[in-house]
């Protein structure tokens, strides 16, 4: 049993909006420290939850702390200890990113000269110095994306919850966003991330949920979710497959065959079958085969066999 | 209480529409100001409405309710309304501002503005008018806690509006009207009693014929009921707001 302290705590959380169920009975903790991947469809969930966190969702039943501190109850310390980067570009046109950032940490009831230096270091280390003093209506989507990170930091929350951070940005400021994460994560912060990009989850999360229809699905350490499905794949390359046709395969083979490439045919398989019976059924079929190479199942494939949906 | 996010909030609404002055208060004083130049013009030498006070000099308390009144409800309104439609408001709601604060803050920033138009009529009036002043404390009452009823009735509107059309419905079939039919231009002693009666249900009515009062110590009903009804609106409004707040009517799901 890990006995690590909870940073957020979901007891039987439901939410209904008219007569869809958003949310079912969901019951789950995210421990101090660790770095948390909500995965799920579209609709699954994810939103409402995260929003419900940050109270901008009001649950019909159930309660969620944070750090200890009930959001409904004890809202203030609840808000203090929890950053939200929300998934929607949203900006205020009035105000230049500095002001927003000065404004923001006013809520929380902070300034002072330690404060506008660690605006300043957020401005730094999100790259956004030289657009400090532009209004927010004149950033680019990836700047606008930055600039909510940097909001949601302001008050160095315990806890920092980025709904899609990466959605539409481009591979190079996905790469930073990840490296700032890390660098947060390693700094003591516990990070609940939500993605479509499951590679996203698998580099960077320890543990992950997985959410479909308002319910969790799936609940585990990344790598006991990846080590306990019980496929592995095999990457089967040939010549060409144009003129492949799978009637030729053997029973055995043709239904685990998951995919058809270009040149090359990927076999699932299951963990219990010993491989030496595979290659036997591919030397029966007489494929003239060029290469072999098995891996074991992505995020991805688990997402999909789990809930039945694409990302 | 979270004072200085109070604070921070009420500064932020002053920003907003500060930076945006020449639309959210020069204009709105220029348009008044033109009621006064052709109503004043035209009909100063042909209505009486108070005894031994020219129809101009009636009129100018009037026009700076008027103004002030429209201003308040329009800064918290609008305000609301476009930070819902930008999606910011979620900025003030994720943090550790309670729904008294927001409502302290936002009915504040709406009679700083309410406030800013209003003096600037009035000190066109001023200037060209022989204004009485009977009561600066009188003045100064009425105007604030009109202009934090008109906040408030702004904030509840903003709330309750989904899209800026309802907004413009409610300002437009709800506000203009009372506005208009408050007595700014005319005393309703002027009016058939049917008009009269009618008048007295208008909440609008009592906000300016109490700010008139404290110039000219002249009025069409005593200045404590105008008083008493102008802070039961004020009381009403601000219970219903903080049960929307709390809520979170409309601002969370």
């Amino acid at each position: 049993m890990n006995s690590d302290p909870v940073a957020v705590q979901f007891e039987s959380v439901t939410k209904c909006f008219s007569r869809l169920q958003a949310l079912n009975n969901v019951s789950f903790e995210v421990k101090q420290g660790s770095f948390f991947g909500l995965l799920g469809p579209n609709g699954a969930g994810k939103s409402t939850l995260i929003n419900a966190m940050s109270s901008l969702v009001v649950p019909d039943s159930g309660q969620i702390h944070v750090m200890g501190h009930d959001v409904q109850k004890n809202y203030r310390q609840a808000r203090r200890a929890l950053g939200l980067v929300p998934q929607e570009l949203i900006s205020d046109p009035f105000f230049s990113i500095r002001d927003l950032l000065i404004v923001q940490s006013g809520y929380f009831g902070l300034r002072g000269r330690a404060q506008l230096a660690w605006i300043d270091e957020l401005l730094v280390r999100l790259a956004l110095a030289d657009k400090a003093d532009a209004l927010t209506a004149q950033l680019s989507g990836g700047m606008k994306r930055r600039v909510l990170i940097a909001m949601a930091l302001v008050h160095k929350p315990a806890v920092l919850v980025l709904d899609e951070p990466t959605a539409g940005v481009d591979v190079d400021l996905r790469r930073t966003l990840w490296a700032f994460a890390r660098e947060l994560h390693t700094a003591g912060h516990t990070i609940i991330l939500t993605t479509h990009y499951l590679e996203e989850a698998e580099a960077l999360c320890d543990k992950v949920a997985i959410m479909q229809k308002g319910e969790i699905k799936a609940l585990e350490k990344t790598q006991d979710l990846l080590a306990r499905h019980p496929y592995r794949y095999l990457r089967v390359t040939l010549p060409e497959t144009g003129s492949f046709n799978p009637q030729d395969l053997s029973p055995e083979l043709a239904i685990r065959l998951a995919e058809r490439e270009a040149n090359a045919l990927l076999f699932k398989i299951e963990k219990s079958l010993a491989m030496e019976q595979v290659l036997a059924w591919l030397q029966q079929d007489g494929l003239n085969i060029q290469d072999l190479t098995s891996r074991d199942a992505s995020l991805e494939e688990v997402f999909l066999d789990l809930t039945g949906a694409q990302l | 209480m979270n004072w200085y996010g109070c604070w921070a909030f009420f500064k932020k609404e002053i920003a907003r529409f500060y930076s945006v002055s020449v639309q959210t208060v020069f204009a709105p004083v220029v348009s008044t100001l033109l009621f006064l130049l052709i109503f004043g013009q035209v009909l100063d030498t042909r209505l009486d409405a108070f005894s031994g006070l020219s129809y101009s000099q009636f009129l100018i308390p009037g026009l700076v309710m008027m103004a002030l009144l429209q201003n308040a409800f329009s800064n918290s309104s609008s305000s609301i309304i476009q930070s819902k439609m930008y999606g910011n408001l979620s900025f003030v709601l994720v943090s550790p501002i309670s729904p008294l604060e927001l409502y302290i803050a936002f009915v504040g920033a709406a009679i700083v503005r309410g406030l800013a138009v209003g003096m600037g009529v009035l000190l066109v009036g001023w200037v060209g008018f022989d204004l009485q002043w009977y009561s600066v404390g009188w003045v100064l009452l009425f105007a604030v806690l009109s202009a934090a009823l008109m906040g408030g009735v702004g904030l509840i509107a903003g709330i309750v509006s989904e899209k800026y059309d309802h907004l413009a419905a409610f300002q437009n079939f709800f506000i203009m009207p009372l506005t208009f039919l408050s007595g700014v231009f005319y005393s309703i002693q002027s009016l058939p009693p049917f008009w009269q009666t009618l008048s007295m249900f208008n909440p609008f009515f009592y906000m300016v014929d109490g700010f008139r009062y404290g110039f000219y110590a002249q009025s069409d009903v005593s200045v404590y009921l105008s008083l008493f009804i102008t802070l039961v609106f004020l009381v009403s409004v601000t219970v219903i707001n903080l049960i929307l707040l709390v809520k979170g009517v409309k601002i969370r799901h």
